[in-house]
């Protein structure tokens, strides 16, 4: 029960954070999407053929939600756990009787949170553009959350490590932005060369937009249950790793 | 029961300073209790050692009986620690900062917000709590800082330099406020730099010094120790030429003031005597230094020179 109250202490106190400065974390996502469909879907969409059996516009839902998913959720917890570390309130969670796991699972909750409340945003602007239909809620919610969570403990260990804002930055815009636009987005790899599928195939992000994608839509590149797996063994190495540095204290103590 | 016991505690940081050399030191329960030593001594390596802030290398820490290594949860259950730097959001409500700390101890939200507010109106921070706390004076923010360290009723209570940089009238208040805690049964260990503020509050004294704890007495014990003591003594008329009071060294600092230096076991009673029968009428007087102050600096010397 202790161990339930911190956890919700600790997600309730993020999702306030990020509810009151919603001008800088659910707008942003919601205008960014209206404005890549009304230029990719729309403008630039009608003159392209289908994809799959579907309409362009329709094609690139799935992609735009979870990309949105993925940038708010590791953008939520590098932050906040970041500026716990350089304000230094972070040590009133560490001199407070709440194991490690507790703390990382109050902060990936937190990240889920703004996931779900940034990925529900957008699916809504979504549907101004698109009309379709979800394939299955199942796999959809799934690959939804599993996205969440993965890119949660990403965002955390980017934090642990970090020493300057610009180390928060860094890995969002270098690593995490570019694997996005490259995880199919916007296209099928089978529209690519052989050899950049294959590379493709290296890119984590890929198997998450395709099971997000064969949720919502019905059509994959890659075999979704291949994909959840994928995802799965990334959730768990990440968590180990994040929970070893939470426990050592790295970049926390000294 | 022991509030704190330590045993052979020792901290090497990853540069190679060893900042704790095997410290030893208990502290009783309900004390009120300085821990005092010049900067770098290794007073905020201790507490942050207590209170899990900081990785030890070596030795044992118990609080109120639980050991650090096997019970830490329990350990951070009993403390409560106000750091010497704020350490809160600023961006947070001030409610908010208490309701939050309370939860994370395992404190239910209607327990947390009752406690909350308890804390708030005894710090006279009531009025604040919806404000964000980067708009409080130096003085909320301190006070804040207790509140929060209070709002899970610890047993332990660790002050660092709580008091630095608040006016003197908040400074007494807080000393008000903390004599009632300690009154209450909480045992509050205490460092600072104003070494009147750790004679004021405090039954028990250790000074540590390069790592090591240099002494650990009785407050009184201490001050009794004392060799000499420099008054100031404010006199009603000017005086022209300085009475001979055997045992007694009296300087003139200016027409209406004297120095009198009084050795340890003499008492007040010659000098006024000495005084009077010269004709001169005492005003007031008061110590020139903190008598505090005047050991620890001996003491300090002394453990510099022994250690070298």
């Amino acid at each position: 029960m202790r161990y339930w109250t911190a956890f919700s202490t600790i997600v309730i106190k993020e999702v306030l954070r990020f509810s009151r400065i919603w001008v800088q974390t659910a707008l942003p996502p919601a205008i960014t999407t209206a404005l890549y469909f009304i230029i990719f879907g729309t403008l630039i969409g009608s003159s392209l053929g289908e994809i799959e059996g579907l309409r362009y516009v329709d094609f690139i839902v799935p992609g735009l939600i979870l990309m949105a998913v993925i940038s708010n959720s590791y953008a939520n917890v590098v932050s906040s756990f970041y500026q716990a570390k350089f304000q230094r309130n972070v040590e009133e969670l560490l001199i407070a009787p709440v194991p490690p796991w507790v703390v990382l699972w109050g902060y990936v909750a937190g990240g889920v949170a703004r996931g779900v409340v940034v990925g529900l945003l957008v699916t809504l602007v979504s549907m101004i553009f698109s009309d379709f239909q979800v394939y299955s809620i199942g796999i959809t919610l799934t690959v939804f959350v599993l996205t969440s969570i993965l890119f949660s403990l990403a965002g955390f260990i980017n934090a642990v490590f970090a020493n300057s804002f610009d180390d928060i930055v860094i890995i969002p815009t270098f690593v995490l932005t570019p694997l996005t636009y490259l995880g199919g987005v916007f296209y099928s790899i089978a529209m690519l060369p052989e050899f950049w599928q294959k590379v493709s195939l290296a890119n984590p992000v890929l198997y998450m937009i395709n099971a997000f994608r064969y949720g919502l839509l019905g059509v994959s590149d890659i075999p979704v249950g291949l994909a959840v797996h994928i995802i799965l063994g990334f959730i768990i190495f990440l968590f180990f790793v994040a929970l070893y540095l939470l426990k050592k204290g790295v970049g926390i103590k000294s | 029961m022991k509030a704190l016991r330590i045993r052979n505690l020792k901290k090497t940081y990853a540069g190679g300073v060893q900042a704790l050399r095997g410290i030893d030191l208990d502290v009783g329960e309900g004390d009120f209790f300085a821990l005092l030593g010049p900067n770098g001594a290794g007073k905020s390596t201790t507490i942050g050692v207590i209170c899990s802030l900081v990785n030890k290398s070596e030795g044992s820490v118990e609080v109120l009986g639980y050991d650090q290594d096997l019970a830490p949860e329990a350990v951070k259950s009993c403390i409560g620690y106000v750091p010497q730097e704020f350490n809160f959001n600023p961006f947070e409500p001030v409610g908010e900062i208490l309701i939050n700390q309370a939860g994370y101890y395992g404190l239910p939200r209607v327990e947390a917000r009752r406690q909350a507010e308890h804390c708030l109106r005894q710090l006279e921070l009531w009025d604040k709590r919806e404000e964000q706390a980067r708009s409080l004076s130096g003085g909320m923010k301190r006070r804040l800082m207790i509140a929060r360290a209070l709002v899970h009723r610890p047993r332990l209570l660790i002050l660092d330099e709580p008091t630095a940089g608040v006016d003197i009238e908040i400074r007494l208040s807080m000393w008000e406020f903390l004599r009632a805690v300690n009154a209450d049964g909480t045992t509050i260990i205490l460092t600072t730099h104003y070494l009147e503020e750790a004679e004021n509050l405090c039954r028990n004294i250790a000074i540590i010094n390069d790592g090591q704890i240099a002494e650990r007495t009785e407050m009184s014990k201490m001050l009794r120790r004392l060799h000499q003591q420099d008054l100031i003594i404010d006199v009603v008329e000017p005086v022209e030429a300085l009475p001979e009071i055997p045992g007694y060294r009296l300087k003139r600092l200016d027409a209406c003031m004297l120095e009198a230096e009084v050795t340890a076991g003499r008492d007040l009673n010659g000098l006024f005597e000495g005084l009077l029968a010269a004709g001169i009428q005492v005003l007031s007087m008061r110590n020139k230094q903190n008598r505090l102050e005047q050991l620890f600096l001996d003491m300090v010397q002394n453990h510099r020179e022994r250690s070298a």
